[in-house]
């Protein structure tokens, strides 16, 4: 394998990050107003093939995004409809949800199997996209992935560095504390479930229109991401930067799975396919170990030095959750 | 801003928690709100700040009917509350815990706020860190960390619901500096609590409350026994000092070490006599709450043995130890003491131990209503844990615990809790003394220690000091230890008492 080649690789595993991109960014969002949008899986199969299908009946392919968004925002309003007005457990309602998508995704999908339909264009972007390696890696891609990239930032900044995302964290984090300082938590909670879904919903055209083009119900291999996407929203500690980087770590494991294929001849292509699942999900284990019990024993057991350096690095690791995620909030 | 309330009230279910309160505040005052558990206090409170709505009456702010729907509706109008556990967010910094809720554009400017910020910090003497975690301050941080956010948002009536509850004695000093210059510069301070001495030593005037009425009020100076009188509608007395101490030893520390990743406590040496109490003082994290886990089984032990009633348990977990006639009554009652969500009758069926596959209900519920009516449990057999006052709920504990121990663990046993119950716990600790039971304690509260120790030991960051005969201790002395201040040079010699 040559260096180029290496590199289109590498260029090609921004590409198929982009939609686990913003099921994990659109996740983040929900989760940071305390609520758990356990339907991911459904929502990216039903968005990929409702987006698949209004791109082909259209013609359009932005009218394709546009339905797989509002899917999203859909899905995401029934998980806030249960969980805040109704006070319903968001687990058990996300998970029925996440089922019943998925099927309805395959029996509403059968029309439009194996139809043709359109995808994204690359569009290199005019003078970065020359630049040596840089260039390839991110510049030569498609409007989809651009958008990838920029959502990462913007919902960074606005988690981060603005008024209201302050008050964003602040619904997540202890809801009673913020009611007092002025906020209508649970319309907040409304707004961001039902954007957090739009985002996420925008996974399965991305999907159905680019990394994946196509509709083949079942056989379009899209089971399963809405779950890795979850468990990269805990890895990602619920700050977007982190999570672009478990997004990117994963889309590298699989690439990795696929590139190692010809020289590992006695291990199954079905283990090297899987493999990035479990691998994402021990990483996950890893990160939170300064959890358990048995550690902090461990640790206090540890001469001073190797300790603190120890501690330092679980600290740097640990995430913890927003204190109030799955809570339902009343006030008095 | 002078305050009134005319004739507030509001039902919850069967139960009055206010029921027709009027009250009049002048500005520039410090006004006393006393009461004990469940008088109504925090409810009035609670509406005055808009987080409930009564059911009935007027807010009057300035002689202008005000109706506040919110919190953010009662600070706009320059009301503003310190809720027992500050209403903040732990894993947010100092400063952004000050800018949440504040009105301006999409960015906040930090600058000018941090200057706001340390230009007030400054005016009260409080240091604050602005970058650092608010889960890393103490209770009494976050309380000064509040009371400059309520001043920086135009707040002129302010109300403490029991600030006092859990910081230290340094940090209450500073708390009630801060609020005579809240006075001094006009604003309303309300001053909720329990606790006689704080109302006494702060408040100008104080109103008493119990059972949903304004049931009095009263000017400096103020007669104790009167207050009592109002706040219980019945005189209570303290009892007196009645060492209990037998002359055999029930449990013998030697050379004990405890760690964990921030402490380090070395080489206690001590014997506890039957029928003792030891009182263990110190600030929050110097070491007496991780000590007492090891004494109970509940922490691993680097070195050293315990003995309890002459055989070692060193090392051995706390179900042998609870064999062996050890208990514990942590202080997160609800959390880690009884089981939310089951019933009187259901904790005592499974603290009995009883045989059996079948429950015998019946059994039970007369053994509850025995239990609640011999420890005065105010709830039925039917109630829930939850749904008792704190209490209550140590009452129950109380109740729970076998009949013939050999030691006692407690954590902030009164914690929280109203004169009575402070009283009539201990009494029933005492019994237990007397029938040979040896008590350690761990409390914030120097005057318990000091009220009802045999002996007390000082903690502070890991160091012990020997056992200290409490009937020779001052509150001074004792202070001063716990704030680090008198110890000799070392403390490692081990005991000298």
């Amino acid at each position: 394998m040559n260096s180029s080649s290496v590199l289109l690789g590498l260029a090609g595993v921004l590409y198929g990050a982009a939609p686990i991109m913003f099921a994990v960014i659109g996740e983040t969002i929900t989760e940071r107003a305390g609520i758990i949008n356990l339907s991911m899986n459904g929502t990216i199969l039903l968005s990929a093939m409702g987006g698949f299908a209004v791109a082909v009946g259209t013609g359009s392919i932005v009218m394709g995004f546009l339905a797989g968004a509002l899917i999203g925002a859909l899905v995401a309003l029934v998980v806030a409809f249960s969980s805040i007005t109704l006070k319903q457990s968001q687990v058990a309602v996300g998970f029925v949800l996440a089922l019943l998508c998925r099927d309805l995704s395959y029996f509403l999908g059968h029309a439009y199997i194996s139809k043709a339909g359109p995808r994204l264009i690359t569009i290199p972007l005019p003078a970065l996209s020359g630049i040596p390696i840089l260039g390839t890696l991110f510049f030569k891609q498609d409007v989809m992935t651009y958008l990838s990239f920029v959502i990462i930032f913007l919902v960074w900044f606005w988690i981060f560095r603005t008024r209201p995302g302050l008050m964003l964290r602040g619904i997540g984090e202890r809801p009673a504390a913020a009611f007092v300082r002025g906020a209508n938590v649970n319309r907040l909670r409304y707004l961001y479930t039902i954007i957090g879904g739009a985002v996420a919903g925008l996974a399965g055209p991305t999907f159905s229109l680019s990394v994946k083009a196509g509709w083949a119900g079942p056989l379009s291999g899209l089971d399963g991401y809405g779950w890795i996407a979850l468990s990269i929203t805990i890895f990602g500690g619920w700050n977007p930067f982190r999570a672009a980087l478990g997004v990117y770590l994963f889309s590298f494991l699989q690439w990795l799975g696929l590139v190692l294929q010809p020289f590992l001849p006695s291990i199954p292509t079905q283990v090297l396919q899987v493999a990035p699942f479990p691998l994402m999900i021990l990483t996950l284990l890893l990160v939170n170990i300064s959890d358990a019990e048995w550690v902090t024993r461990m640790l206090a057991a540890m001469p001073e030095r190797p300790r603190r350096w120890m501690m330092k690095l679980l600290r740097t690791l640990r995430a913890s959750p927003p204190a109030s995620l799955g809570v339902p909030f009343e006030s008095e | 801003m002078n305050v009134e309330l005319k004739d507030i009230q509001k039902t919850f279910g069967m139960v009055h928690a206010n029921g027709g309160i009027s009250l009049k505040i002048p500005a520039g005052t410090i006004q006393g709100i006393l009461g004990e558990n469940g008088a109504g206090k925090s409810t009035l409170m609670k509406i005055l700040s808009g987080f409930i709505r009564p059911d009935q009456g007027e807010i009057l702010l300035d002689g202008h009917t005000v109706s506040i729907h919110s919190p953010a509706d009662a600070i706009r109008l320059g009301v503003g509350m310190l809720h027992q556990d500050p209403l903040d967010f732990p894993p947010l910094r100092v400063i952004e815990n000050f800018i949440l809720g504040s009105a301006g554009g999409l960015l906040p400017d930090q600058g000018a706020v941090l200057r706001d910020f340390k230009k007030l910090a400054g005016q009260f003497g409080f240091s604050l860190d602005p970058e650092a975690y608010v889960d890393s301050l103490t209770v009494g941080e976050r309380q000064q960390l509040e009371i400059l956010r309520l001043i920086w948002l135009g707040a002129s009536v302010m109300i403490f619901d029991e600030p006092t509850t859990g910081i230290s004695t340094a940090q209450k000093m500073k708390l009630f500096a801060a609020l005579c210059l809240l006075a001094e510069q006009g604003k309303t301070v309300l001053f909720v609590s329990h606790k006689l001495d704080d109302v006494e030593g702060l408040c100008s005037r104080v109103a008493v409350l119990r059972q949903g009425y304004l049931v009095g009020e009263a000017k400096q100076p103020y007669s104790t026994k009167k207050l009592v009188e109002m706040m219980f509608g019945k005189t209570i007395s303290v009892g007196g000092r009645k060492p209990c101490r037998a002359d055999k030893v029930t449990v013998n520390l030697s050379k004990l070490r405890v760690e964990d990743y921030r402490l380090k406590v070395r080489d206690v040496n001590l014997d506890v006599h039957c029928g003792e109490v030891i009182g263990l003082a110190g600030m929050e994290g110097s070491g007496q709450g991780l000590f007492l886990r090891a004494v109970g089984g509940m922490t691993h032990t680097v070195g050293g043995k315990i003995l309890i009633d002459g055989r070692d348990l060193t090392g051995r977990s706390y179900q042998t130890f609870k064999k062996h006639g050890v208990a514990f009554l942590p202080a997160a009652r609800l959390e880690e003491g009884l089981v939310p969500g089951l019933t009187l009758t259901e904790h005592f069926i499974l603290a009995e131990e009883a045989k059996g596959f079948f429950i015998n209900w019946d059994k039970g519920r007369l053994l509850a209503q025995e239990r609640i009516k011999e420890f005065d449990v105010r709830g039925i057999p039917a109630n829930t844990v939850e749904s008792l006052s704190g209490g209550n709920q140590q009452r129950a504990l109380l109740a729970l615990l076998r009949d013939s121990l050999n030691l006692l663990l407690l954590e902030h046993p009164t914690r929280g809790l109203d004169i009575e119950s402070v009283i009539y716990i201990w009494n029933k600790l005492k019994e237990r003394c007397q029938k040979g039971t040896a008590i350690l304690f761990v409390s914030s509260d120097l005057e318990e220690i000091l009220q009802y120790s045999d002996q007390v030991l000082v903690f502070f960051s890991g160091k012990v000091t020997p056992p200290l005969d409490a009937s020779t201790l001052t509150t001074e002395k004792l202070g001063e230890l716990i704030g680090g201040k008198g110890w000799p040079e070392s403390t490692d010699e081990g005991k000298l008492a």
